[in-house]
């Protein structure tokens, strides 16, 4: 079953503050297969488990609609020296 | 009902002898998030958990990954040379009701899962992070499945608090 790439935006922004978001349909189209890049506050002293689930949770009705799902989580913080470092 | 899985898919990583799985990308009915676990079947997937060390909950054999993330994930294993004895995977693709059921028991909704010592420690995504942060190789030390390796030039660097 494919999932729309807007109502996976609006679900993950009504569930986190998100200061900067990426999703990136790596299916060639289907939508069946997203890679998203979330950058919140929301993630601030919560281990990369703790992240995940927290996405896997709020995502959880569309994430079983699809056939592979990846998720990178930062903080503000974290995605800006992710940033610095790779430019 | 977990007779398939605990008989089959034990194979280690190197050495596995189970014949490959065909499957057509392992595309079964997905399984309801909220399906009931019984207490039979969560003390049947407890006891694998805990069966070796280092388990991994994968699609296909180690020889035979039958899914990107799950190969990423033997790959990575792999380079630590975990010793035989240390490491289990089951192929949840011989048994729908694995399938489901870890998924339940971790509340974790894909495939790979790998756990160390009975704990849950993630998917794909967690474990490459951590092996590329060093973190997986000292968790790997710490618990004894791997030896310590002296690195006097370059010591693990410690992750920040987050």
């Amino acid at each position: 079953m494919p999932v729309d790439i807007a109502e996976l935006e609006s679900t993950i922004r009504s569930a986190f503050s998100v200061t900067h978001l990426e999703i990136e349909d790596q299916s060639s189209g289907c939508g069946e297969n997203y890679l998203v890049l979330i950058v919140s506050e929301d993630f601030k002293g919560k281990t990369t488990l703790a992240r995940h689930r927290l996405v896997n949770e709020a995502l959880k009705i569309h994430i079983a609609e699809m056939h592979a799902f990846s998720q990178k989580s930062y903080t503000p913080e974290q995605y800006d020296a992710l940033c610095a470092k790779s430019t | 009902m977990f007779g398939s899985f605990l008989r089959s898919s034990t194979s280690v990583l190197r050495t596995a002898t189970t014949a490959p799985t065909r499957t057509v990308l392992g595309r079964l009915p997905i399984s309801s998030h909220y399906r009931f676990l019984s207490t039979e079947a969560r003390a049947q997937i407890d006891k694998a958990v805990k069966s070796t060390p280092l388990v991994l909950f994968m699609k296909g054999t180690p020889d035979q990954p039958q899914c990107g993330f799950s190969r990423a994930v033997v790959n990575i294993l792999d380079v630590y040379q975990v010793p035989p004895e240390k490491i289990k995977t089951y192929d949840v693709l011989v048994d729908a009701e694995l399938r489901s059921g870890i998924k339940e028991y971790s509340e974790w909704p894909t495939i790979p899962q790998v756990y160390v010592n009975g704990e849950f420690v993630g998917g794909c995504d967690i474990v490459l992070g951590m092996h590329q942060s060093g973190e997986l190789e000292t968790l790997l030390e710490t618990s004894n499945i791997i030896p310590t390796v002296p690195e006097p030039d370059a010591p693990a660097t410690p992750q920040p608090a987050s």
